[in-house]
């Protein structure tokens, strides 16, 4: 594992380097246990957590809707493809800015700016993937009159999930990134709220046991969630190593 | 006794877009119910195509296709194999065959399975299968269907001579059981000496029936003496095409 070498370094690092800038580990764990404990790491994480999933929902759904009809009507695509190439080269930044000033420092500019980023990349992504379907496969179910649902289930579904689970996959650690720097921006909690405060205090150990925190999380959610999901539903492709 | 559908098949022309050529211009070939009949003809001459026109896949063409005084598509589920096995790759092999009958179930497909061989198959993706394999999957899912028409394109290749003896004796018991009419194409003039009663040479662009031969003992009577007198008349008209 990487991650125990990643700490050791670190210890060692702080061991040389005596400063109240470069924390070791171990006071970083203290003061995460301290927050968790007593403090409000509990309540940021879980909003920053919470943010991230209702933008992360939405936007898939989203996406992938708007992506299949890219990739199967002709004229949407045709119509709309500029559209697409901008919001796929917005500046993250402008997008909540402008609608922090629209939609005022709320919750729901906040959602809504992390979705729009967001939302560019899954249809990228479902659009290549519906155009790549096999046609082989559609006389499959045209020989074998297959019913719409059959299709939708047997042949359709199964083809788009690999695409899906990547836009989930790339579209994830955007959504971890951007969701912090909009609370930076402007919000009343959360993990990128309470680092940007402490940054204005120089809290060098609290900023990074908030981090470690959220990565650890973001960690849990990989190994503990993502990962065995993709093992299991692309079960069928053979094994690379 | 149940017999399977009449074919009437009338091609006034195929032409692929941007093909400088009709594949086929005035093709007429009538089926008669029940009857096996091997297409034969070299490798490019349109038997994939004439077979996939007959299965509804194909229907971008002047002329019709009738099953049984049905058009093509609207006439029942054929058994159909691709000339590819055209295995679903998220499917295991039980799954694959279910695919193709929604009310086939899963002992079904494992005692079709069993018959071509793959009885320990069943929990297997496509990728963990051989070419061979697939191949057998292929032909048990268009088994399954329990089709009164069965179309198959190029059904016996990549399978080892005992397994090839096997399946052509599956193929004859499953012909004298149930009577499907049956059209398959091959390249090999054994496949078409065994179990064929009646042989289709393609040849020529456009594609036509250069030799249609009949070959009236029924299959399961053929001595050894029979399959080879077959085989080399169907030779014999395949090499005086080549000419
Ligand atoms: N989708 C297609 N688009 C254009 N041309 C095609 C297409 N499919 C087949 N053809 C052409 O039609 C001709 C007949 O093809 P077909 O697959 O029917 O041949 P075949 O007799 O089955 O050959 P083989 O024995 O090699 O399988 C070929 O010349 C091929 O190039
Ligand atoms: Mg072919």
């Amino acid at each position: 594992m990487s991650l125990p070498l990643l700490l050791t370094i670190w210890q060692v690092l702080s061991m040389i380097i005596v400063n109240r800038l470069f924390p070791s580990p171990i006071m970083v764990a203290q003061v995460m246990w301290d927050a968790a404990t007593e403090g409000r790491l509990l309540g940021d994480l879980g909003k920053t957590l919470w943010r991230a999933a209702m933008s992360f929902v939405i936007a898939m759904a989203l996406g992938t809707a708007i992506g299949i009809a890219f990739g199967r009507v002709r004229w949407v695509d045709r119509l709309f493809s500029g559209w697409l190439l901008v919001g796929l080269n917005l500046p993250a930044i402008v997008i909540a800015i402008v609608l922090y000033i629209w939609l005022g420092l709320n919750e729901l500019s906040l959602i809504l700016a992390v979705i729009l980023n967001k939302v560019p990349l899954v249809i990228a992504t479902v659009r290549e993937g519906v155009r790549s379907f096999s046609d082989d496969l559609d006389e499959l179910g045209t020989v074998f009159r297959m019913s719409a649902l059959r299709r939708l289930r047997l042949i359709f579904i199964p083809q788009l999930t690999p695409f899906v689970l990547a836009a989930a996959r790339t579209g994830l650690s955007l959504i971890w990134k951007i969701v912090l720097v909009f609370e930076v921006l402007g919000s009343d909690g959360g993990i990128g709220y309470r680092i940007s405060i402490m940054f204005q205090f120089f809290n060098i150990s609290g900023i990074l046991a908030y981090t470690t925190a959220f990565i650890l999380v973001v960690l849990a959610f990989e190994y503990g969630i993502m990962r065995p999901l993709e093992r299991r539903i692309l079960r069928w492709r053979p094994v690379r190593n | 006794m149940a017999t399977g559908p009449e074919l009437k098949i009338d091609i006034a022309e195929k032409r692929f877009p941007g093909a400088p050529d009709a594949l086929f211009a005035g093709l007429r070939l009538d089926i008669a119910p029940s009857s096996v009949v091997a297409l034969v003809g070299p490798s490019g001459i349109g038997k994939s195509t004439l077979l996939r026109m007959i299965a509804g896949i194909d229907t971008d063409f002047s002329g019709s296709v009738e099953i049984g005084g049905q058009a093509a598509r609207a006439a029942p589920t054929p058994g159909f194999v691709f000339q590819d096995p055209r295995l679903l790759p998220w499917l295991t092999a039980i799954d694959n065959i279910r695919a193709a009958d929604p009310d086939c179930t899963h002992e079904q497909a494992m005692e079709v399975l069993g018959r071509v061989g793959l009885a320990g198959a069943g929990a297997l993706y496509p990728y963990q299968l051989s070419g061979g394999m697939q191949r057998r999957v292929a032909l048990a899912r268009a088994l399954v269907v329990n089709a009164r028409l069965l179309l198959l394109d190029e059904p016996f290749v990549s399978l080892d001579r005992t397994l090839v003896g096997e399946i052509h004796a599956l193929f004859a018991r499953l012909v004298a059981e149930s009577r499907p009419t049956v059209v398959f194409v091959s390249h090999l003039t054994e496949d078409a000496a065994a179990l064929a009663d009646r042989a289709v040479l393609l040849g020529h662009r456009p594609a036509c029936i250069v030799a249609d031969m009949s070959l009236p003992i029924a299959g399961a009577e053929r001595d050894q003496a029979t399959l080879e007198r077959y085989r080399a008349m169907l030779d014999g008209a395949l090499e005086s095409d080549g000419d």
